[in-house]
């Protein structure tokens, strides 16, 4: 197994996504309310980890973007819920950092101020120790 | 002892790919009472059949194994064959090595070790089968149709004009179905009341039909050839021999606040109503909720004006008991609730609606007198957005996994019937894909994009939100463009998913025909026999099977009449030997049997008993062998085992397990 075939994996197990159902359909991008400032788009995430390009997904300005507002999750007619891979993609990014967790202190640094506060309030929600 | 002939099949590769055919042959040869094997190709084939026949001569065969398919499939192929080679048809078996073997299996040894195992069984019921007689019953010459859209008018018509009488059950107060609600039909674009009414016409005319409308289907017993049903006709309130549709009551109902089903909800109707002005019969119904003598006491004033004293408040539900020997199932559809979508606004704007509630403003004698206008200021919409597959194929909890299969066709024909009427109009279409594989449909659609210049946009709408100025703003996605749009409309349009209608749920259970998980009705084969149910005497007709258009529905609706056609052109059926009996002897009347036959098959009589070391009266069980449809749930519930099986006997059962567990 390769290095990308290996996180795209990992991407799969930490999200419980399949993203075999997806059926393109665009509704994920379609009510999204980042759309805008995402370099990769809320129905292509599913297309980048059946190619198994990770690498460019870790690295992808949506990562930040994303607001985690669930809308994406709730909508998806597939129940493919893609929003579930930007999470894990966070996640892969983190551990790749070395410690699978943020701490408090860490997160000012990482904020720009366009930084969506629902976003920090999401992430301490799912990353805090 | 039983001289058995197995025969297997390989079934191309369907079976041989996974089973060791010659070494299921080679075990046969070593069971009791084989005295010939072999395999071939394709048992089913005419050669195939050869082979058995003259096996069953020339060895002078008094049983038979066919190791192969489903006995669903060729059960009755194969004993036809034994039939006619002078052997009982109930002495042969089948081993099913297909479904239940090779394909299941992909290891070639577990494989070919279980379909010996099966073939064993089958051999060890054979050497215990004894030669069974089919009985005969009575075949009914009358069908039932129950719903009067176009299918079940459709397949009354077909029934009628070979011959036979038919009853329609119709539930609402007149027959039409969805299509009466159609403005235009795809693909030719002719007026739906212009093809459908004169066929309304011409059921109610025919000496063949009788219509009931306004009546539902009570219970069903019997079985084919000979149902007999309880129709229960509600009570109109109105005289449907006096009446002479006149219509003056409805315009001096004063109690004018019911909403108009027919409208989808979007006008009013009066108490007594007739739902559109082509009702057949066109006969009106006191809608007794909305009814002011009903609710006070006073008005009666519809009883005063009727010039034909045909009002009568006093009726009530009368139920009719009637005989038929086949049932049409037609009930139809409905589109699904929109509940669950808020997203789209629809609860919250009067001006986003759904594509059957634009057919109705689209048509001459809807809401609007068919003027395109915004329900909520009666202003013509400039930007109109077209959503498709709304809760269509949805693996999610909200919708219908399937595809609605209609509303690709039905949405490119509404954009393109305003584009032409109102050219000034915007129209988008937000599609996933656009499926349109009919005769002449997908031309339909490109002459809607390429003539009528409809914006088709490959994306979903993510949201609908109603703005202070009175429009809606539609946020959606093209992804084939990469970009999110928005679109200030003044109208949305939902192509909601279609559902079996609600009540065809409880009519499978009245018909003992299934339905599947999403309340279709089931076909007895997906190919082979797409108008019959599971269920003898029981056919399928319209979108109650399935999601289709007309076209499709006409066809299939004439499809069921010829198979009713056929039934019904029978003077006798012959009935299934394979009844149960039970032993006088060991039966002690516990009623146990009764309880638990779901054909009401079994009664209790008193009989003198003798046999060693008993002679007395008793009471015990007798099985009416034209009910019993030889389901088995009494032999298991017999607590003292006297209740059996032919074709089916506990031994033979016995014997099966024995030779399985060997
Ligand atoms: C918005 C829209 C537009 C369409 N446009 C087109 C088009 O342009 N061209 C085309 O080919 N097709 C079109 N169709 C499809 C078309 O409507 C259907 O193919 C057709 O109506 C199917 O007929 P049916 O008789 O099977 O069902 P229905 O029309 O639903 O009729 C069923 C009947 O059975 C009755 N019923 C139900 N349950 C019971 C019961 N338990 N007892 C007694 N009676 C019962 C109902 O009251 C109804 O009268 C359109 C559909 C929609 C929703
Ligand atoms: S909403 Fe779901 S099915 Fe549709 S494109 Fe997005 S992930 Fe795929
Ligand atoms: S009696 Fe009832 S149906 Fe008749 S006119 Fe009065 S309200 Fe209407
Ligand atoms: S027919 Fe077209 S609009 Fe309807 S569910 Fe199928 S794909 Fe969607
Ligand atoms: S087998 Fe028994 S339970 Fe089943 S239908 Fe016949 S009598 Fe009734």
């Amino acid at each position: 197994m390769t290095k990308a075939e290996k996180q795209a994996e990992l991407i799969r197990d930490i999200s419980g996504v399949d993203p075999y159902k997806c059926m393109k359909c665009g509704k994920c991008t379609a009510t999204c309310p980042s759309y805008a400032e995402m370099d990769i788009k809320p129905h292509q995430f599913v297309s980048f980890v059946i190619r198994g390009e990770i690498e460019a997904l870790t690295k992808s300005r949506s990562l930040e973007k994303c607001l985690s507002c669930f809308a994406c999750i709730e909508r998806c007619p597939r129940s493919v819920e893609p929003g579930r891979l930007i999470d894990a993609a966070r996640q892969l990014a983190a551990r790749e950092r070395g410690g699978g967790f943020l701490t408090t202190e860490e997160v000012p640094e990482m904020c720009d101020p366009d930084t969506p506060s629902q976003l920090l309030v999401s992430a301490y929600r799912r990353y805090r120790r | 002892m039983q001289r058995i002939g197995v025969f297997v099949c390989h079934c191309g590769s369907n079976i041989a790919a996974t089973v060791d055919v010659k070494r299921v042959v080679e075990c046969a040869r070593l069971e009791p009472g084989v005295v010939f094997a072999e395999d071939y190709q394709y048992m089913c084939s005419e050669a195939g059949q050869t082979k058995i026949a003259d096996a069953i001569k020339r060895e002078g065969l008094t049983g038979v194994v066919v190791c192969s398919c489903s006995p669903r499939m060729h059960e009755a192929t194969f004993r036809k064959c034994a039939e006619g080679a002078g052997l009982n048809p109930y002495m042969l078996e089948i081993a099913n090595i297909r479904e239940q073997c090779s394909w299941i299996h992909k290891d070639m040894e577990t494989a070919t070790e279980k379909a010996v195992v099966l073939m064993r069984a089958a051999v060890a019921k054979v050497n215990l089968n004894v030669p069974l007689k089919s009985g005969e019953s009575r075949v009914t010459k009358r069908a039932l149709v129950i719903g009067g859209g176009i299918a079940g008018i459709q397949t009354a018509l077909d029934i009628a004009e070979a011959g036979y009488e038919v009853d329609i059950v119709e539930k609402t107060p007149s027959i039409g179905g969805r299509m009466a609600q159609l403005d235009k039909t795809f693909p030719t674009l002719d007026c739906s009341a212009c093809i459908l009414t004169p066929k309304m016409v011409e059921a109610a005319a025919h000496e063949k039909i009788r219509i009931f409308t306004y009546s539902e289907v009570e219970k069903v017993t019997g079985f084919v050839g000979d149902f007999t049903v309880d129709i229960r006709k509600k009570a109109r309130s109105v005289d449907i021999d006096k009446c002479t549709g006149c219509g003056v009551c409805q315009e001096k109902c004063p109690s004018k606040t019911a909403k108009s089903e027919f409208n989808r909800g979007l006008s009013k109707r009066s108490a007594i109503y007739t739902p559109f002005a082509q009702a057949v019969p066109n006969v009106p119904v006191i809608d007794r909720e909305h009814c002011i003598k009903f609710k006070t006491g006073k008005c009666g004033v519809c009883s005063k004006v009727c010039p034909a004293g045909a009002i009568d408040y006093e009726m009530r539900d009368e139920i009719i008991t009637e005989k038929y020997g086949a049932i049409v199932a037609a009930t139809g559809f409905d589109m699904i609730s929109l509940d669950k979508y808020d997203e789209y606004a629809y609860k919250k704007s009067p001006d986003v609606i759904t594509s059957l509630e634009l057919e109705r403003i689209m048509n001459a004698a809807g809401p609007t007198g068919g003027h395109l206008e915004r329900l909520s200021d009666g202003k013509p919409p400039k930007n109109i957005v077209f959503i498709q597959c709304v809760g269509s194929r949805c693996a999610d909890k909200r919708g219908k996994s399937y595809c609605s299969k209609i509303c690709c066709m039905y949405t490119a024909k509404h954009a393109m019937l305003i584009r032409d009427k109102y050219p000034d109009t915007n129209v988008t279409v937000f599609y996933i894909d656009v499926r349109t594989p009919g005769k002449n449909f997908d031309e339909f659609y490109r002459r809607a994009v390429e003539e009528y210049h409809v914006n088709y946009i490959k994306g979903q709408v993510g949201k609908v939100l109603p703005q202070p100025d009175g429009t809606l703003l539609v946020q959606g996605a093209d992804i084939i463009d990469g970009r999110q749009v928005l679109i200030n409309a003044d109208m949305v349009v939902l192509a909601a998913a279609i559902e079996p209608d609600p009540t065809a749920r409880k009519l499978a259970t009245m018909l003992t025909a299934s339905i599947d998980t999403n309340g279709f009705l089931t076909e007895a084969h997906p190919k082979l026999r797409p108008v019959e149910s599971p269920t003898a005497g029981i056919f399928l007709s319209g979108v109650c099977q399935g999601p289709k258009d007309i076209p499709e529905t006409v066809s299939q609706a004439g499809a069921a009449a010829v198979k009713v056609i056929g039934l019904l052109s029978k003077d006798k059926l012959l009935t299934n030997p394979c009844t149960a009996k039970a032993d006088e002897l060991m039966c002690n009347g516990c009623s146990a049997c009764a309880n638990v036959c779901p054909y009401g098959a079994i009664s209790y009589e008193d009989r003198e008993v003798r046999g060693i070391g008993v002679r007395e009266v008793r009471r015990v069980a007798v099985v009416n062998g034209a009910l019993c449809q030889g389901c088995g749930a009494c032999t298991v519930a017999c607590p003292s085992g006297a209740m059996d099986l032919f074709g089916f006997s506990n031994r033979q059962i016995t014997a099966e397990v024995d030779a399985i567990c060997r």
